[in-house]
């Protein structure tokens, strides 16, 4: 297994860990708290952070080669992909509470909007060649 | 990868892109304000990401890697070209639909038609959970 699939792969398994930890946090929360500040980190660290990065770990391992030069298409482009998603569910994760708290959390999200953005690009841009018979 | 395999995946990356760029404009809508009229599209996001990218990119490899039937077959190609139709026809129908405010007749006819869709994939792909060489 390539050195960046684990890193995909072992990254998706903290942020499962980390959406079930917010499950329990939104309990144990007083009930004045907004229910945005939590509730939208947690359903997007489960289907992106883990879901969706676990899928991106293990495609970039497995699908078929892109050419004998380049088997995995760009390693640069895919670096740059985990990077971009997980530095953008991070933005979000600090920009969805401080917003819900009228906080200055826009500049945060829109951060994460744009990087999440350029990290589901990437992944599209390196896997499609890799989409092919034989 | 097979024919079908490979039409699927690419299906799902469009899906894929298509459904994070929509979660980036309702980020940026709730960041900014900007963009405000991508809100109502929130159901035909859930339904890209959910069952136009991820169930159908576990489908298509499905599909692809489990093991075969005696002779390498697969098992009869129309029934599955006709499950990944009805998979992504629901998708559109009922994101759309959401998306539109539609009637809740069509909203239920695309669910069915994604409904249908799995069950016809998962009878395909049933006898082929098997252990290989049997």
């Amino acid at each position: 297994m390539p050195t960046l699939a684990r890193w995909y792969i072992k990254t998706s398994f903290a942020w499962l860990a980390l959406a079930l930890l917010l499950g329990v946090v939104s309990v144990i929360l007083p009930a004045s708290w907004p229910s945005a500040a939590f509730a939208p980190v947690q359903m997007h660290a489960f289907v992106v952070g883990w879901i969706t990065q676990l899928i991106f770990g293990v495609v970039y391992w497995m699908f078929p080669k892109a050419s004998t030069e380049h088997p995995r298409g760009s390693e640069g482009l895919a670096a740059a992909t985990y990077v971009l998603l997980n530095a953008g569910l991070a933005a979000r994760a600090v920009g969805e509470p401080m917003a819900a708290l009228g906080g200055p959390g826009a500049l945060w999200l829109i951060g994460s909007a744009l990087m999440q953005w350029l990290a589901g690009l990437g992944f599209v841009l390196n896997t499609w060649p890799r989409v092919k018979g034989g | 990868m097979p024919r079908l395999t490979r039409w699927a995946l690419r299906l799902a990356l469009l899906h894929l892109i298509l459904g994070f760029s929509l979660g980036a404009l309702m980020l940026c809508a709730k960041a900014s304000g900007v963009c405000a009229w991508a809100w109502p599209l929130r159901g035909l996001h859930i339904e890209l990401l959910t069952i136009g990218w991820t169930a159908q990119l576990a489908l298509a490899v499905a599909y692809w890697i489990l093991p075969r039937h005696p002779g390498g077959r697969r098992g009869p190609e129309a029934p599955a070209w006709a499950a990944w139709a009805l998979l992504n026809l629901g998708v559109w129908v009922s994101g759309l639909t959401m998306a539109l405010v539609g009637p809740r007749l069509l909203l239920g006819v695309g669910h069915s038609a994604e409904a249908l869709g799995i069950l016809v994939f998962a009878v395909q792909l049933w006898p082929r959970v098997k252990a290989f060489g049997v």
